[in-house]
């Protein structure tokens, strides 16, 4: 499959994600369309809330009760995903496309050596014998540069420290050669040196071993360093699309702008930061328009020319120059 | 006169007007206990000897990794946690000496505004008896004339009035820490711890509680301990600068000589791992090796030596001093052999 002259890995067509609750139906997904290209790494930016975590779960389809994906297409490779049944899904979980957390300690079995639990992947994907997948095992840990790896393996999770835990899970999501890593907040709970350690290792192994990311973080720093293209979420909507480049020198949808002015930057001290008043809204009652229209300052600015179009009407998702696409009614 | 008793001088000297707070040598070890009997077994250093003075009026920012200490040297200099040594002054007065009621009396001036403001509120209190009760607690007007104070509290952090009679849980993350803010505000204290006041929160609304407290800053005279891991917002919140490494301060400066020009290892490897969100701007990094020790047992000599890029075999011998290669008016302490 071709598009823009490069090979699409995977391909987000309008999915649709609602938890139904007590409260109501969650919209946390609604209508998100994006897609990866082999060996790059897109960064999926939003606020808490804004449906990012939830897309990168619905794609693995760990999506459980009361969350249920509604609709939309997951093409991985051309096949997809929400039609292949749950066997299959299993043997691609990991071995194809593979996932890290927020918390490493807690996705890790409290109970098994990190040796085990890494050895296991070989032995349920690949079948091969409990020495063999330790060997392997410890292999691994040297790759992900964990010190004296023969020893580390034969330590309990509680043992790591937070980025040892988190290089223990790189180790086992990159055990069997993904073509797509999904990193959910995969440094957020570090420390920022850790975190420097962490993502160098990232850049390497993708570099090495040419694996596609879908980097999920809300921190425009390490968009800037990782990313080769950006997609940010709000409300449970992708509203700009760009490469890394554009996003920075020429954000258009006023959140993306409001979200880089509001953020202190190493370096250049200014007086006040920019604002953006009010707060997410509710996914079970959502805004008719525009979902940022009753935070839009640019809304007000413009309304002369767009009146209430944004408080009635949602905008679709459209190109305003070479892959860059933007949910807004001031565009075109 | 040696080098520590060079640093207390200093200190000493600059508490007479400029310095709202004074801390020196300030240590607090919390016990390790173990088996049946809860013996003590180790110690763990959280702060091990810090020395800092905050001048009236200004931000200072206190950033290190976790682990480091920053938060309990945020605690026990407003005694909320006892030290296990060392003095702090506020406004010449030693807080570690004072009895109870003359404690009480001090607690009107010094202020804390924790991280998670979700666990900070009383959930069964309507917010606004919440930012009361320390002016009930300290017997001032009435209850009538604390509602009106209240009130205005409320609207100084950008709240409704009628926002007084509502609970904590009909609030969002930001709007509590306003609420948490507005009492804090209550007593019109001189001085406010801030330990992680915004970390907890979501980017788009970290930016209005920073501004928030820069205006009450303005507006109030107020004085600053502003406690954070996050470098940027250090950056942009305070007029001076303190690192700390595993219980010790370890560089402390003005923040533009600090960001423009960092002495320590330590430092200058933090400010080159910070994430800058300007995709065109490529930097040489300073990877550290492995992770912080733990306190419980911190490393011979210099506590940074088994990380540190530039080490010599006499770091891990001996503990640098704290000392002040700058200028009486343009400071710049630090503790490294290599700088000396």
């Amino acid at each position: 499959m071709q598009r823009d002259g490069r090979d699409i890995l995977l391909d987000v067509r309008d999915l649709r994600t609602y938890f139904f609750t007590e409260d109501g139906v969650v919209k946390a997904v609604d209508g998100v369309s994006f897609h990866v290209r082999r060996g790059e790494i897109l960064g999926l930016v939003g606020e808490s809330g804004c449906g990012k975590s939830v897309t990168s779960l619905s794609i693995m389809r760990l999506i459980t009760p009361p969350g249920r994906i509604l609709g939309g297409q997951v093409l991985f490779d051309g096949i997809d995903l929400l039609k292949l049944p749950e066997p299959e899904m299993v043997r691609l979980r990991g071995s194809r496309i593979s996932m890290i957390f927020q918390q490493p300690v807690s996705c890790l079995n409290p109970v098994f050596k990190v040796g085990d639990q890494i050895a296991e992947v070989f032995q349920v994907h690949e079948g091969v014998s409990r020495v063999e997948g330790w060997r392997r095992a410890v292999e691994l840990l040297r790759m992900v540069g964990i010190p004296d790896p023969e020893r580390r393996a034969h330590s309990y999770p509680h043992e790591l420290s937070g980025g040892m835990a988190q290089r223990v899970m790189i180790a086992m999501a990159l055990a069997l050669g993904p073509e797509l890593l999904i990193a959910d907040e995969p440094t957020t709970a570090l420390d920022v040196t850790i975190q420097a350690q962490i993502l160098d290792l990232m850049r390497e192994l993708q570099r090495r071993m040419h694996t596609a990311i879908i980097l999920i973080t809300h921190d425009m720093g390490i968009v800037a360093e990782m990313c080769d293209r950006v997609a940010v979420m709000y409300a449970g909507q992708i509203i700009e699309e760009a490469d890394v480049q554009t996003i920075f020198t020429n954000p258009q949808h006023p959140y993306t702008r409001g979200l880089l002015g509001s953020i202190p930057v190493m370096g250049v001290v200014r007086p006040r930061l920019d604002t953006i008043p009010g707060t997410v809204p509710n996914l079970i009652n959502l805004p008719p328009g525009c979902r940022f229209a009753p935070r839009c300052q640019a809304r007000l600015e413009h309304q002369a020319r767009l009146g209430n179009r944004c408080l009635e009407e949602n905008p679709p998702l459209i190109h305003t120059g070479p892959g860059h696409q933007v949910r807004c009614w001031l565009y075109p | 006169m040696t080098l520590t008793q060079m640093q207390v001088q200093t200190t000493l000297d600059l508490s007479t007007d400029q310095d709202l707070v004074v801390v020196r040598d300030l240590k607090k070890y919390f016990p390790v206990r173990r088996g049946l009997l809860q013996r003590i077994t180790a110690w763990v250093k959280a702060v091990d000897g810090a020395s800092f003075t905050i001048r009236r009026g200004e931000t200072l920012g206190l950033v290190g990794e976790s682990g480091c200490g920053k938060t309990t040297v945020g605690r026990t200099i407003l005694r909320l946690i006892e030290p296990t040594a060392g003095e702090v002054y506020f406004e010449g007065r030693n807080i570690f000496t004072l009895s109870k009621a003359e404690l009480k009396t001090l607690r009107r001036d010094m202020q804390i505004i924790f991280q998670d403001p979700y666990s900070s509120l009383d959930p069964r209190m309507p917010v606004g008896a919440s930012i009361a009760e320390g002016l009930a607690v300290h017997g001032i007007g009435t209850p009538k004339e604390r509602f009106e104070m209240v009130v205005d509290l409320l609207r100084k952090v950008g709240l409704e009035d009628y926002h007084a009679r509502r609970y904590p849980h009909e609030f969002s993350g930001g709007q509590r820490q306003r609420i948490v803010i507005a009492r804090a505000l209550a007593l019109r204290p001189k001085f406010i711890v801030c330990d992680e006041p915004i970390s907890a929160l979501d980017v788009s609304i970290q930016a209005q509680i920073i501004n928030l407290l820069k205006e009450l800053q303005e507006e109030f005279k107020l004085t600053y301990l502003f406690i954070a891991h996050n470098l940027s917002v250090i950056e942009h919140v305070s007029d001076r600068v303190a690192v700390m490494y595993l219980g010790k301060i370890v560089e402390l400066t003005s923040r533009e000589e600090l960001y423009r020009n960092p002495l320590h290892p330590y430092t200058q490897a933090l400010l080159s791992a910070v994430p800058i969100p300007d995709p065109t701007l490529k930097r040489e990094r300073i990877l550290l090796k492995g992770d912080v020790p733990s306190p419980l047992n911190p490393p011979s000599g210099c506590r940074f030596h088994p990380r540190c890029p530039v080490a010599t075999r006499y770091c891990a011998r001996e503990e640098p001093p704290f000392v002040n290669i700058g200028t009486r008016e343009r400071e710049h302490w630090v503790a490294c052999w290599r700088i000396m």
